[in-house]
């Protein structure tokens, strides 16, 4: 796991500070909202879409925040990116970057639009608190992304792998899992796994 | 208690978790009700025998594949419901993050295979969005008429199926003989009849034979003349009624916390559909409705996807009708191939051919959620680009994987024959849960 370490420390690098008044201001008022409401936070117009950047911690108050008063019914989805190895990393001015990131997109059908809030996951520690308190659909789609990033979501009732084995080893989306880690397993292998 | 022995519990517990064997089993519960026996009664002598829990599939003929149900039974009825998914994943989307964009969409047409136009366009949307390219107006209705017809195709497998599982079994035949009709079309377009690879970042692949309007509007006709059949065969029969009408009711209010889309959300009488909502490609051009239930039971669904069916004729006939002429595709060196017969005459753009299909093209580093409506609810697919030629990430919110979260409210309280009709009526299709 030397390798692996060394290629973290290569990664970090410390955000370039950025003074509040530099950031873009949000030109949507849902994301004007989170902004004001959670210090912090960046907002990003990412094609067309807007994106609010949260601290991890206020995650689930973020989710809160958008249900009761947003009028957000719908956590369409939840998910992560592992950015370990990325070549050109996108990240807007003002965020600070780490290995992982929580991805949910949230849905208002009363006022038709959408809005996206990442928060960055440190390897250090892969937790973020869960949103199944808010909404009870991240079930399934945290479960998926523990089993996958190995990402824990504190609170959630009852983290297990979804869709790989349950004894099986290792989340299989990080990148420093390699495809094919596991052979093959063939018909009649005197090894089999 | 301190905080170090809070911690050591919780390190504790989460050990327990990730190692237990069986982490997915359907626990035992603590027993609430205590049987107390009057009169003289033979039964049942032992109180914690009253319940069993009972697997329902990997390997069912009614689960759709191999979804597995566990069940907790009182007799006939159902106390508890968990579904248990996995079986059939083959990590997709990690193998999403090996594939160039060009190669990508081989990968994302096997999940959803009653569907696999919609995984098609909304992948190849999302990276037209990187991109931040517009497709041609030809290229866009063909992507739309295509996305219908092959909603008309996955509404009839489900007419078929739904039928065999609550036993009227000459749908099966009846609605399989209309979706061959569909996937005849398809072929005669794309070449394949399912996991078509069609839809490429940048337009289709290639243009509609000619002669294509009289194939198409006697398709429509003969799926038309299908369906009224159904309609005639089921809607009014008492058995069908009295096996659907009040099954596995789900309210609104649950769809939304569950993040329940599609005809599970619509039957409940929620108008909801992405293609009325927030128009993408040229749906805001076409005349169709939105098809919407009123309880939200098994009866709602089966008829609200009978009802999409025609809805998607009328938007296949206007298409027949109104197909601009001009590209089907960007003519972008970098991004789309060459025409064949260019290749023979001009060594860049044999060049260019070569590139494109051994390296791809290279897309800006940024991240993007693209949703359209599948014939299921809302497909999201959300890609994440670091500037070189393979995504970073490449996730697909497929609806089937939410919707099974609908199998618990709906099958709670059900029996165990009702369970299967609502199973078959949440229409999982368990490539996309699994991916």
């Amino acid at each position: 796991m030397a390798d692996d370490e060394a290629r973290e420390d290569e990664h970090e690098t410390a955000p370039e500070p950025v003074a509040p008044d530099d950031l873009p201001k949000p030109d949507d008022d849902v994301a004007a909202a989170l902004v004001e409401r959670f210090a912090g936070s960046v907002f990003d117009r990412s094609h067309g879409q807007p994106v609010v950047y949260v601290d991890r911690a206020v995650f689930a108050d973020v989710a809160r925040f958008l249900h009761d008063e947003q009028q957000f019914t719908m956590c369409v989805d939840i998910t992560a990116t592992d950015h370990l190895l990325d070549g050109v990393r996108y990240a807007p001015p003002g965020v600070a970057t780490e290995r992982y990131e929580v991805v949910a997109n949230f849905l208002s059908h009363v006022r038709n639009r959408r809005v996206r809030v990442i928060c960055a996951v440190p390897d250090s520690d892969p937790s973020v608190p869960s949103l199944t308190g808010v909404y009870p659909g991240a079930n399934f789609p945290e479960r998926e992304t523990y089993d996958f990033f190995g990402i824990e979501f504190v609170g959630h009732p009852e983290l297990t792998r979804i869709l790989m084995p349950d004894d099986w080893e290792g989340h299989p989306l990080r990148k420093d899992y390699p495809a094919a880690r596991v052979p093959v397993t063939f018909k009649g292998d005197p090894h089999p796994r | 208690m301190n905080l170090r022995d809070d911690e050591a519990v919780l390190e504790e517990a989460r050990l327990e978790r990730q190692t237990f064997e069986g982490a997915q089993e359907l626990q035992p519960r603590p027993r609430t009700k205590e049987l107390v026996i009057t009169g003289g009664g033979m039964w049942p002598e032992d109180s914690l025998d009253d319940t069993m829990i009972i697997n329902m599939g990997p390997q069912h003929p009614s689960t759709h594949g191999v979804l597995r149900l566990m069940m907790e039974l009182d007799s006939e009825e159902v106390l508890r419901v968990k579904p248990v998914i996995g079986y059939l994943h083959t990590g997709m989307e990690k193998t999403g993050e090996e594939l160039t964009y060009v190669q990508g969409g081989t990968n994302v047409t096997r999940m959803d295979y009653a569907a696999p136009l919609s995984n098609e366009l909304v992948y190849s949307m999302a990276v037209e969005r990187l991109l931040d390219v517009d497709v041609p107006p030809r290229a866009t209705w063909m992507r739309m008429m295509l996305v219908e017809l092959n909603r008309m195709s996955s509404h009839l497998l489900f007419q078929a199926t739904n039928g065999m599982d609550i036993g009227a079994v000459s749908m099966m035949l009846y609605g399989w003989r209309e979706r061959e009709e569909v996937l005849r079309f398809l072929e005669y377009v794309t070449g394949l009849r399912m996991n078509h690879n069609f839809i490429r970042p940048g337009g289709v692949a290639a243009d509609l034979p000619d002669g294509w309007q009289s194939r198409a509007l006697e398709l429509c006709d003969t799926v038309e003349r299908g369906a009224r059949e159904y309609e005639e065969l089921l809607s009014q029969n008492p058995i069908w009624r009295e096996r659907t009408v009040g099954i596995g009711i789900i309210s609104t209010d649950e769809c939304l916390a569950r993040s329940i889309t599609g005809p599970i959300l619509r039957s409940t009488g929620f108008a909801w559909d992405l293609r009325k909502a927030q128009p993408y490609l040229a749906y805001d051009d076409v005349d169709f409705d939105v098809v919407y239930g009123m309880t939200g039971d098994v009866f709602d669904r089966y008829s609200l996807r009978l009802s999409e069916i025609f809805e998607s004729i009328k938007i296949v006939r206007q298409c027949v009708e109104r197909m601009p002429a001009g590209d089907y595709r960007l003519q972008d060196k970098k991004l789309t191939p060459p025409p064949r017969a260019r290749i023979d005459e001009s060594m860049e753009a044999l060049i260019h051919h070569f590139k494109l299909f051994t390296e791809g093209f290279k897309v800006p580093a940024g991240e993007t959620y693209v949703a359209i409506e599948s014939p299921r609810g809302e497909i999201g697919c959300y890609l994440v680009s670091d500037g070189s030629g393979k995504p970073v990430r490449m996730h697909i919110r497929g609806p089937s994987f939410y919707n099974l979260q609908s199998i618990e409210p709906m099958g709670t309280g059900s029996l165990v024959a009702d369970a299967v009709a609502i199973v078959s009526s949440v229409d999982p299709i368990m490539g996309e849960v699994d991916r």
